[in-house]
This record gives structure tokens, sequence and C-alpha cells, in this order.
């Protein structure tokens, strides 16, 4: 159906819709709107995550306010803390286990740089080295305003999610695998240090 | 509470072969600290214990320090014939003392509200592998402690019931407290480095062509 006859239809009141937009809205809609968080926190900013599902901000409103203690029942991780390298494995089988589609959110500093623990020993220098991470929020620990925000934002990409085509998501390509390889502890070091499917050292050319 | 070196005499005639030193404090705190040789360390630490007058009964506080080699520089005039003519020359002399890891213990006595007596335990160098005496058998407290320090500095705890690394996994073969610890080279951005940072950084990330 061309733009001219749609838009003359709608001046009749005749809404025309593609069935595939009708479908795609429908789906990413009741998804955005209930998404249910896994219950757990590495560090400070989970007191941040608290917070937020709690009556002052109450993450109620946007639907996420049933936090699960399982990964099977959640679709969406908040890394809420210092992921430390002894951790990071762990984190990575969390989001192993919990079923697609799943999103993550890396909440303040040490989680998606290593924040003040970067040039440690111990610190994971971003847990996006080994999962996808679809919102990153800057902060030490970030405001609970911060996370409703990230959390419109990860709706909004819920909501643009297509079904079909080459750009479809994640979990609606059969080729992709919801799995993620897990680190093992190495001599001196996870090994590897990153995933090299998720992420990539940045190229940065240091200006003198 | 008594003064450490009241401690000290008291110790030798309770714990006869113990060798004691008392170290100094010259800072503000003003705090002195007692070093104890390891092969007497838990005798010591069971008289500190149990006698009536200490009843040091809570080690609040066991920590980990590692103390490079010391290189001094000291001038010394030396007479030398210097073309036929005797004279005085001056020559500076570098001396080595050998580096040493030490445990540090910070005791406490609930029973009597008093101290703290530090007590401080070193090993003859700082080469692999070092051995210390675990005081967890007198302080149960001191059990994490003595492993997280077992984890961080590669002190071995003679005596400790469970002697794993806690913090790191088993199997990491560095001690990371230690000072000549090289971390992996895992860097790939800082935005502003500084120091040894910058020297990573500019490895990592050469400088544009054309700029210095």
């Amino acid at each position: 159906m061309d733009e001219g006859l749609r838009s003359e239809l709608s001046k009749q009141g005749i809404f025309t819709v593609k069935m595939q937009e009708l479908l795609q809205w429908g789906y990413n809609t009741s998804r955005k709107n209930s998404i249910w968080p896994l219950q757990f926190g590495l560090a400070c900013c989970a007191i941040e995550m608290i917070a937020t599902s709690m009556a002052r901000y109450d993450l109620a409103r946007f639907g996420a306010e049933v936090f699960r203690p399982s990964p099977r029942q959640a679709d969406l991780m908040i890394v809420a803390g210092t992921v430390t390298k002894k951790m990071a494995p762990q984190v990575v089988r969390l989001f192993n286990q919990m079923p697609e589609p799943k999103y993550v959110i890396a909440i303040g500093a040490c989680a998606i740089s290593g924040g003040p623990f970067k040039q440690g020993y111990n610190v994971l220098k971003g847990i996006d080295r080994f999962i996808p991470v679809d919102v990153h929020i800057p902060g030490c620990p970030p405001r609970p305003e911060a996370l409703l925000h990230a959390f419109m934002t990860l709706q909004r990409k819920i909501d643009s999610d297509l079904l079909t085509g080459p750009n479809r998501a994640r979990h609606l390509d059969s080729q992709i695998s919801g799995e993620y390889p897990l680190p093992t502890y190495g001599d001196h070091d996870l090994e590897p240090a990153f995933n090299p499917d998720v992420w990539h050292p940045p190229v940065i050319v240091r200006e003198a | 509470m008594e003064t450490l070196d009241q401690i000290k005499s008291r110790v030798e005639a309770a714990v006869p072969g113990a060798q004691l030193q008392i170290v100094p404090n010259d800072t503000p705190a003003n705090q002195p600290s007692l070093v104890v040789d390891p092969e007497h360390a838990l005798a010591v630490a069971r008289f500190l214990r149990d006698d009536p007058q200490l009843r040091l009964d809570y080690a609040s506080n066991v920590t980990g320090v590692d103390w490079l080699d010391k290189v001094t520089k000291e001038k010394v005039k030396v007479k030398k014939l210097v073309d036929g003519v005797e004279k005085e020359v001056e020559e500076t002399i570098e001396r080595t003392t050998p580096g040493y890891l030490e445990a540090v213990y910070h005791l406490y006595s609930m029973a009597l509200k008093q101290g703290p007596v530090v007590l401080r335990q070193r090993s003859i160098n700082r080469v692999d592998p070092v051995h210390l005496a675990s005081l967890t058998p007198i302080y149960r407290g001191a059990e994490f402690q003595e492993r997280e320090i077992y984890d961080l500095y590669g002190v071995i705890f003679d005596g400790h019931p469970d002697l794993r690394r806690i913090l790191m996994w088993e199997g990491f073969k560095d001690y990371p407290m230690r000072k000549d610890y090289l971390p992996p080279d895992d860097f790939e951005y800082e935005p502003t480095p500084h120091d040894e940072v910058l020297e990573r950084a500019q490895k990592h990330y050469p400088a544009k062509a054309g700029t210095s």
C-alpha cells in the first residue's frame, strides 16, 4: 500500500497497518512493559538498584518490579557492582542460564570499565568483555534516576527489536547462540582476557 | 598497661630462647612494636594471651608488609696513595640490606580493655618459600587474615589449619601485593594517563605520526 492511499484512508478514519508491524508492536510492547530482572548484586551499586525498586523511585512504574531469584525466570541481568576476575565466570554462567530474550544493563563505573579498580590486579575491566551489554550507566554509584533512564533506554531498544530480516533481534536468529564461553582461571589472569566475538580493545591513537 | 620493654623482659623470662627486638616508632603515633622470631612466635603469643596481667585475647588485625631490599649509600673517607702521596679520598660504599616479608599482629585485651601490642614476625629474606609461624592456634580470628597474607604475599604459615588462597583463585601463580608484582598487561584505554600508566599507555597507543 502506498503512502498516499494510506494517508487518504486515515483522513477518512480508516487506519491501516502492516501485519508485521502490528505483530512487532504487540510482541515488543508486551515484553518491554514486563521486564523481570535477575535479583543479584555484586557491590554498592546494588544498593542503588534496591533503592530504585523501592517506594520512592518505584521501578514498578516501568513494569520491572518482579526481581527473580533464579536466572531461569529472568530476562534482564542488572550487573550492579564490581565484577572481580574471580566472579566473572559466574556472572557469565548466570547470563548463559537465562532464557532468551535476555538483556544486560551494566550499572556503575566498575561494571562498565573496572572503575576505580581499573589499575588493580583483581577486577575485570568491564563485564562487556564477556557478555553483550545493552545499556551502560556511568556513575559511582549512579543515582536511581540514572537506572530509571537506563530502563527507559532499554525499553526503547526492546521496542525497536525487529522480528525478521537480517538485523532481527538476537533471540530470533537461530544462527546466533545465546550462550557465551566462560573464561577460565589462568596462571596470571582470566583466559581468555576477553571474548573477541563480543568485545575488542578500542582502537585509539593517542594524541601527544 | 606495662611498657613494651617490661613486656619484652617478662616474655624473655617466660619463653627461653625467644629472640625479641623492639622496633621504635618515631612518628606521632609513637607505637613501638615487638619483633619475634618465627620459631618462638607461637609460645610468645600463648604467653601474651594467657598472662594474667596482659590477657591479650583478641587479634584485631593481621596484615602483611613487603620490605624490599634496601640499598644504603655511605660515604667513607679512605686513605689512599694517589700519585705516591697518601691522601684522604671520599668513597661511597653501597650496602644492600636484604628485604623481608613481615606479618604484623595487633593484639588487644578484651578482658582487661587494654592494648594494642604490635607483634611482628619477619622472614629472613623475601625469596620463595617464605615460612612464618601461624598464630591461628592461639587466635582463631587470625585464620582468614593469615590466608589473605598467604594469598597476596606468598608467606607460608606453618601450623595453619587451612592454608588456601582466599581472594584469588586456586591456580593463580602470582602474589599481587608484593612490590615486584607485575599485573597482566590487559590495558586498553586511560583518558588521563600519568606516571607508570602513561608509560604503559604509550606502548599501547603510539603517538600520532608527526607529533612527539
